[in-house]
């Protein structure tokens, strides 16, 4: 599970199979020898510091830059020798969401709809299909340049699934966006889920338990964890460590008979304010029933001590803790490249 | 052939989605008729021809082409919109020549405009209207062999700017190739047939030829050779790029 390999088990219907792909800019690697695959049905979050070759990844995947090594292939047609119809099965959004800002969004979705191949009656409901998803209605006869961040981001949504792909490639999809934008977007990808093999990039890590089915972390350009969001909680500290926070007088008295109860390997200790939240990491981290157990325990020993509890929880773990245990491309100690 | 229609439509529309059309029009067509008739002298002449407003279009066009052909790809290039079209299906060929040829139909709608020009000269006088169809003609060529050149020069930056300077001297390299200018650099050490080459390059040796009414064919092959290479030599540039 440490680093990904070519043998998915899903591998026979991959719709997109990268194998061994590589990017240098001259003695800098992007991107350095990465395999995975994705298959239909499956929503790939792409997570990574900024710089980790994320994007570098999306932009081989798609034609906009040729591999240095290695191949990549969409619905079986390979990225470099077989490109335009590799393109013809994928939307892409490229980061930012880039569109001819002097275009409407009408006029840009005609012109896509024309270089998809899209004519008369299919492009117009393509076009209205894909207007209506990214409700962009009330916009459709302004200039992009001239609309807010969100918009021109939808714009762009809509430029990818116009053609209705089996294959979706988004960096970044919900950049930008505000909370309910975000709700909308994320909806959006949801419903498109079934049928797709869709691949997006993300900061924002509620986003991977939201709608991915599968995480992929990256760091200076190769895959360093691989799996399903639970699976990549599971492996934080955190996970099944129970939270007790308690009001008042706390002593050290406190934290010694919450040590003192079975199965506890560590405690942490953080007050703050008026109340302290002790953390307590179960020696058998991974045993189901672990968790339970321990909540009991605290809990019977909370009312034994008479306790003034403020919560009490089980944690599933913590992503952004296993993101940054993976994770060293943007530390001090990497010379500061950010890759094309 | 979908592919490059579809890229021609959105580029010689998105000329005239802003004021851009309408201003560069608008100075095209008053540089042209101001060099012509106060610096050129044109009623002093007492010809009833457009010699002297052919003989200034290699000189507006070193300037007014570069400012149409900057902004081809290296705009582009810096909205980032170039990792779109080139994640779109379409070939490069056609992504190429279909900017290349919106440019081109844009500069000749330009050129075309200048006919109250041809209403004056006729109304004047009875001037030879095949030489003057021919000089129309060798100047759409010209203007396509500078589109070509600033459009491969447009693919190498993200800068506007730095294109349209790099385009300027570039094409006034190609302009006065056959000039003393450039041919005393290389008289004194260059064999004469080096110098014949040099020359041959010239725009204004092969643009003279056309406006005085003959059309030879190796001037029309030295335009579109020159052309199809410079689109080439852009091709290129783009799909270097990709390589990083």
């Amino acid at each position: 599970m440490q680093t990904a390999n070519g043998n998915n088990p899903a591998a026979g219907d991959a719709m997109i199979a990268i194998e061994g792909l590589t990017k240098r800019f001259g003695p800098f690697t992007a991107v350095d020898g990465i395999s995975f695959s994705v298959s239909r049905g499956e929503v790939l979050g792409f997570l990574g510091p900024n710089g980790a070759g994320k994007s570098t990844t999306m932009k081989m995947i798609t034609g906009f830059l040729s591999p240095s090594a290695g191949r990549a292939s969409v619905c079986g047609h390979d990225v470099v020798t077989d490109q335009l119809a590799a393109q013809r099965m994928l939307g892409y959004l490229p980061e930012g969401a880039p569109a001819y800002g002097d275009m409407t969004p009408l006029a840009f979705l005609k012109f896509i709809a024309r270089v998809r191949a899209l004519k008369g009656a299919a492009a117009d409901s393509a076009i209205a299909n894909a207007v209506a998803a990214t409700e962009l209605q009330g916009v459709l006869e302004q200039p992009i340049d001239t609309l807010s961040k969100g918009f021109r981001r939808r714009v762009g949504l809509a430029q990818a699934i116009l053609h209705n792909p089996p294959v979706l490639i988004m960096d970044e999809p919900t950049d930008g966006l505000d909370p309910n934008q975000k709700h909308e977007v994320r909806k959006l990808i949801a419903r498109m889920a079934a049928d797709k093999a869709i691949i997006i990039s993300t900061h924002i890590l509620e986003e991977v338990d939201a709608i991915c089915t599968r995480a992929l972390i990256i760091d200076r350009g190769r895959v360093v964890a691989d799996g399903t969001p639970a699976e990549l909680i599971a492996r934080s500290r955190y996970h099944n460590a129970v939270s007790l926070t308690v009001g008042g007088q706390v002593t050290i008295a406190a934290a010694e008979a919450l040590k003192a109860l079975p199965g506890i390997a560590s405690i942490e200790i953080n007050p703050r304010g008026t109340e302290t939240t002790f953390t307590l990491f179960p020696m058998q981290q991974n045993a189901i029933s672990a968790e339970v157990k321990l909540i009991d325990a605290v809990a019977d020993l909370a009312r034994e001590k008479d306790w003034t509890v403020r919560a009490l929880y089980g944690e599933p773990g913590r992503l952004d803790e296993v993101f940054r245990k993976l994770t060293r491309s943007d530390t001090a100690d990497t010379p500061g490249k950010n890759a094309a | 052939m979908r592919e490059l229609l579809a890229v021609f439509r959105r580029e010689l529309g998105g000329y005239f989605a802003t004021p851009l059309a309408f201003i560069f029009i608008v100075i095209f067509l008053f540089t042209m008729g101001a060099f012509t008739f106060y610096m050129g002298g044109y009623f002093e002449s007492g010809q009833a021809d457009l010699q002297i407003f052919f003989n200034f279009h290699p000189w507006l066009y070193l300037f007014l082409i570069p400012a149409i052909s900057m902004r081809l790809w290296a705009e582009e290039r810096r909205t980032g919109s170039i990792e779109l079209l080139l994640s779109l299906p379409i070939p490069l060929w056609a992504a190429v020549l279909g900017k290349f040829l919106a440019a081109w139909v844009f500069s000749g709608i330009a050129l075309a405009l200048t006919f109250p020009m041809w209403i004056t000269v006729n109304y004047l006088g009875h001037p030879d209207n095949g030489v003057i169809l021919a000089g129309y003609i060798g100047s759409f060529f010209m203007a396509g062999g500078y589109l070509a050149i600033g459009s491969c020069l447009s693919a190498t930056t993200r800068n506007q700017v730095i294109a349209f300077v790099v385009s300027v001297v570039v094409c006034f390299l190609f302009t006065v190739s056959g000039l003393p200018l450039v041919t005393d650099f290389f008289a004194s050490w260059a064999p004469q047939q080096v110098l014949n080459t040099i020359a041959s390059f010239s725009f204004l040796t092969h643009f003279t030829a056309i406006t005085q009414g003959v059309i030879d064919i190796r001037d029309i092959i030295y335009f579109f050779t020159l052309i199809a290479s410079w689109l080439i030599a852009c091709g290129i540039v783009v799909d270097m790029k990709k390589a990083g």
